[in-house]
């Protein structure tokens, strides 16, 4: 499926939960938030919402900034 | 001299310097700058994450134990993209302060006021602790303390100038037409700009670009540390009026001579 991953379009395999998304790119920080269409994904439910074609996630964490 | 402490909601603090991350050479010095400051809430950006990048050094694994992180909304243009970011900021943090930045102008970084009390609105219902950051106006700054906000920050100057504070009356106009506490957010450029800040009756001050990108960081976040404690002190104490003529401090009276 084709899902737009932080403005980029990625090719991923389909049905991918965002516990799924986050081992496939080897992201073990714990300190990332993710939002898919725009709404928060919380973590308690990173095992259970499924990815689906077309959609938008962002994969964000903390920076320096003032 | 007795606790002095101020809060922001539910969140009670004794330092009333708050510090950002942004703009330092390299991590080690921030920390030890962090440090020196005595700061107990530090402000951080949500950023996308590198995917190309894996394995880079957590900025978060540099910030010195037990400081709050204060997760900012900028670079924010709309009330929208503002409420996203500090969405995904508290599921970051788990805590629910929010630096509300909404910027109107690329040059000036100068905030969008109307998107501003907009995305306050919103915040607050959410339930977060919100903390705009605003024009030295007022008016502004009564309709952000109408909107719920926990408190106000207006500006001293634009953000990264070091001008100081540019407007010293509206600044004390605001902290007279708000009951929320007043923090002094963005333009210091070096601690007697901070101390005036607190010798306003400023609750605290919120600075990065002043410590981080001073000569040596370390040596300057002590130096507004104690520019902060000392213009507090200053507020408390009281100052003398200003008066166009002397006023003689030795007796005018058991003058030899006479």
């Amino acid at each position: 499926m084709q899902v737009k991953l932080n403005g980029e379009i990625r090719e991923l395999p389909d049905g991918l939960t965002v516990t799924g998304l986050l081992a496939h790119l080897g992201i073990k920080a714990p300190r990332v938030a993710i939002e898919v269409n725009e709404a928060v994904v919380t973590k308690d439910r990173y095992e259970s919402h499924k990815l689906s074609t077309g959609d938008s996630v962002e994969i964000v964490a903390f920076v320096g900034g003032g | 001299m007795a606790a002095d402490g101020w809060s922001l909601g539910k969140h009670a603090f004794t330092s009333r310097l708050l510090v950002g991350t942004g703009k330092y050479k390299d991590f080690p010095t921030m920390k030890a700058a962090l440090a020196a400051s005595g700061a107990e809430v530090v402000t951080v950006a949500v950023r996308r994450l590198d995917l190309s990048k894996q394995g880079d050094e957590s900025l978060l694994s540099w910030i010195p134990q037990g400081m709050k992180l204060l997760p900012n909304t900028a670079a924010c243009f709309t009330a929208d993209e503002a409420i996203r970011t500090a969405r995904l900021g508290r599921e970051l943090d788990m805590g629910d302060l929010v630096k509300l930045e909404v910027i109107g102008d690329k040059r000036t970084l100068f905030p969008d006021v109307e998107e501003l009390v907009k995305a306050a609105a919103v915040l607050v219902k959410e339930g977060f602790t919100v903390l705009p950051y605003t024009n030295d106006d007022p008016v502004t700054a009564r309709k952000l303390e109408d909107a719920g906000c926990a408190a106000v920050m207006p500006l001293g100057a634009p953000i990264g100038s070091g001008l100081g504070l540019r407007n010293p009356y509206n600044l004390r106009i605001i902290m007279e037409t708000v009951k929320v506490p007043v923090l002094v957010d963005a333009g210091v450029g070096t601690a007697s700009d901070a101390a005036l800040a607190m010798e306003l009756g400023a609750v605290a001050v919120l600075m990065n670009t002043a410590i981080a990108e001073a000569k040596d960081p370390v040596m300057m976040a002590e130096a507004m540390r104690d520019g902060v404690a000392a213009g507090r002190k200053s507020f408390l104490a009281g100052r003398i009026p200003m008066k166009l003529h002397a006023s003689a401090s030795s007796p005018m009276t058991g003058l030899i001579g006479t």
